[in-house]
């Protein structure tokens, strides 16, 4: 029936050629538009989550607090044991330190004297690791002007702006000034290896990147971070899944309290009152449960108002937190308002193309009003009829569908590889500080392998069925009569 | 009741008469004690930071209020790092990047070693009575020692702390205590001495104690003088840039 059917369909080119070309359309366009803004909106919170927010950070909570001051005095300690503790336990995220530093940079002339000066916002990132993908993530070797990427401790590479503002090229000495964790003033020579321009407005204008094993150098922060980013191994930001990962880390990690009977080895002081030794394992582990259930109760390290009266020397300072990228300035409303505009704009999209097809099966029956009235004159079933256009109509749509498909996954991909370039009136918004990419790119999802279904075979299937109920008005005598014509 | 206020005046204006200085004075006195023709002193800044202690061990040679040598001994990391004053002028050699920088403009401003103390307030050591005009606001007794309380008012423009009130101990004629403000009133930092003994003829404190009050939760910054001698001979070359990289 079906190899019939298709016979049929592939003959009879009014039946499939313009019904297939419709399908295709709308399909390649719904896919290819779902994945452009899907694609600008994960480009808008990756570019952010890469520069600032990772898709969660820990920090303590010190840091967090006064984290525009930039405050490497409240940095996390001894972060080779939290990594591996968050590598660990979240092995769908990967985690990479950072240390966020301001200063200047001083470039001296051929006597060692100050030839040119100017303040710098620096990133160690982790470059120099072998498992590391801050260079993909920062797309370095794409946004690489000039030079090469950092080999060694002390390398750093420039902002093209920046580096034009000193009046520096790739191969020079320039000397930070800076303060360390300790807030001691510092000095640390770096030699610039390359030149970069990140095409996010004004994000880059003073900015050098090194990597983090030169700036725990220069900053004196052995085994210290401003903050581990952590971003997903997809780098498609999942919204629902980092506020539920922060959740999670928060309980366990950043209860103060527990961090400093932890750290003060209450444990084992605990273990020398009576009865400790004599509780079972399952007793022993709901104790910090419940500690943490309490102070989560209270929200007593949750409320600012309350903690501003925390002295600072408080150790629950120190203790890590994590934040999601929505948890960011501005962020949280961000992501709704992006993902509720997104939603509609595809939704409004997806019925329109809907309509469409539903509308072409539609037609697609009442024209061939004439031949369904000679098959029922010829003794095929009312049912028979109905069943074999909605067949039909399933072949059509699914011909048009898996064309449209691979086209609209096609214009996908190639927006995804070469982006759209308004670099130009970005420009313009050069005193905004929301960091905001140049160029848009599309991104393939997996969503896009089966979303154009819904409206290729099913609009199509359901348009047909709709027509098809006019079949079964048809009357035979009525039949004969248009067959005498 | 008249014969009591009666005694009360008469007694206060014996106390006067027994601490029988004008505000002037007392300030030159002070002066006198804290500054000197030259010294050469060694000690040790303990920085109480957020998370630790640090302690930086230095080596001090001083000429008048214009020229000032400083080499830090340790912890390794600020070992070898010297600073130079020429009048107006702050020079820091660091060895590790073997660059000699001066520090101007805003980084004056900013903390030496992490301390609480700035470059400005290093800088900034001219007599008392070229700077401030005094006041003498009242006596007051803290563990059970007499003290003036002067309020000094900057003279000249520019000055890091337009406004300071002063402790000062009445018998070793050095202000114990400091609080030290900015033109609108705001209180930036305060200082303590204590360990005052007499060196080479004149009262010093062994130990300073700073706190930079605009720091939310500072614990101050001790400066302990381990050894310091007044009025020796330095040679000039001290005090060359030249020196800083060797």
């Amino acid at each position: 029936m079906i190899k019939f059917l298709t016979k049929g369909i592939i003959r009879d080119r009014s039946r499939s050629l313009f019904p297939v070309l419709v399908v295709t359309l709308a399909v390649a366009m719904i896919i290819f538009f779902q994945g452009f803004m899907d694609g600008v909106m994960n480009s808008m919170f990756l570019d952010s989550a890469v520069v600032s927010t990772g898709h969660v950070k820990v920090m303590t909570k010190g840091y967090k607090e006064e984290s525009q001051l930039l405050p490497n005095d409240l940095a996390l300690l001894e972060t080779d044991q939290l990594l591996d503790e968050l590598r660990q336990n979240h092995p769908d995220h990967f985690w990479t330190p950072r240390i966020t530093f301001g200063g200047l940079l001083d470039v001296p002339d051929e006597n060692g004297e100050t030839q040119s000066q100017g303040p710098v916002l620096a990133l160690g990132i982790d470059l120099l690791s072998d498992d590391s993908r801050q260079i993909e993530i920062w797309k370095l070797e794409r946004r690489l002007i000039d030079g090469r990427l950092p080999e060694n401790t002390n390398e750093a590479l420039l902002s093209t702006r920046l580096a034009g503002r000193l009046g520096l090229s790739t191969g020079e000495i320039v000397t930070l000034i800076g303060s360390t964790m300790y807030n001691a003033f510092t000095t640390y020579n770096f030699t610039v290896v390359g030149t970069f321009k990140l095409n996010l407005g004004p994000v880059d204008r003073q900015m050098m990147l090194v990597d983090i094993s030169g700036a725990r150098l220069a900053l004196d922060m052995e085994n210290a971070a401003s903050e581990i980013l952590g971003y997903s191994n997809s780098l498609f930001y999942n919204d629902t899944a980092a506020v539920a990962l922060r959740e999670t880390f928060n309980k366990g990690y950043s209860d103060s309290i527990i961090q400093v009977l932890r750290n003060q080895q209450s444990y084992e002081t605990l273990s020398l009152m009576k009865d400790w030794n004599n509780m079972n394992v399952k007793q022993y582990n709901i104790l910090p449960g419940q500690r943490s259930q309490g102070l989560a109760d209270n929200n007593m390290y949750d409320n600012i108002k309350e903690w501003g009266e925390f002295s600072v020397e408080d150790a629950g300072v120190f203790s890590p937190t994590m934040m999601a990228l929505r948890d960011a300035n501005q962020m949280g409303n961000m992501v709704d308002y992006m993902s509720a505009a997104t939603g509609l704009i595809v939704g409004v999209f997806l019925v329109i193309g809907m309509i469409v097809l539903w509308n072409m099966g539609l037609m697609n029956g009442l024209r061939r009003y004439g031949e369904i009235g000679m098959r029922l004159a010829i003794g095929e079933s009312k049912g028979q009829v109905y069943r074999s256009m909605i067949l039909e109509s399933v072949i059509i749509g699914s011909i048009g569908t898996l064309i449209g498909t691979v086209l609209g996954l096609g214009l996908t991909y190639y927006m995804q590889e070469v982006g759209l370039d308004y670099s130009e009136a970005m420009e313009s918004l050069g005193s905004t500080d929301f960091i905001f990419s140049n160029v848009f790119y599309a991104q393939v999802t997996p969503e896009l392998y089966y979303i154009g279904i819904m409206p290729g075979v099913l609009a199509t299937v359901l348009g047909t069925m709709l027509a098809g109920r006019a079949i079964y008005k048809r009357e035979m005598a009525q039949l004969f009569k248009e067959l005498e014509t | 009741m008249i014969k009591i206020l009666i005694s009360f005046l008469s007694f206060a204006f014996l106390l006067g008469q027994s601490n029988d200085m004008s505000v002037q004075e007392i300030i030159q006195a002070m002066d006198n004690n804290l500054n000197a023709k030259s010294r050469v002193l060694t000690s040790k800044m303990i920085v109480h930071g957020r998370r630790t202690s640090r302690t930086i061990e230095s080596k001090n040679w001083v000429v008048g209020i214009d020229l000032a040598f400083t080499e830090y001994l340790s912890p390794p990391r600020e070992a070898g790092t010297k600073m130079l004053k020429l009048g107006d002028k702050l020079w820091t050699y660091s060895p590790q990047t073997d660059r000699v920088i001066q520090i101007s403009g805003h980084m004056l401003r900013q903390s030496v070693m992490g301390s609480d103390m700035s470059y400005n307030d290093m800088m900034e050591d001219r007599p008392m009575e070229e700077l401030y005009n005094a006041t003498l606001e009242g006596s007051v007794m803290i563990d059970d020692r007499d003290h003036w309380i002067i309020l000094l008012e900057s003279k000249v423009k520019g000055l890091s702390y337009p406004k300071r009130r002063a402790w000062i101990d009445k018998e070793y004629l050095l202000p114990t205590k400091e609080e030290l403000y900015a033109k609108s009133g705001k209180l930036l930092k305060t200082s303590t001495m204590d360990g005052i003994k007499k060196v080479q003829g004149r009262w010093f404190p062994s130990r300073f104690v700073f706190k930079d009050e605009l720091k939310r939760n500072s614990k101050g910054t001790e400066w302990v003088i381990d050894e310091i001698e007044f009025d020796s001979v330095i040679p000039e070359s001290r005090f060359s840039k030249a020196l800083l990289r060797k």
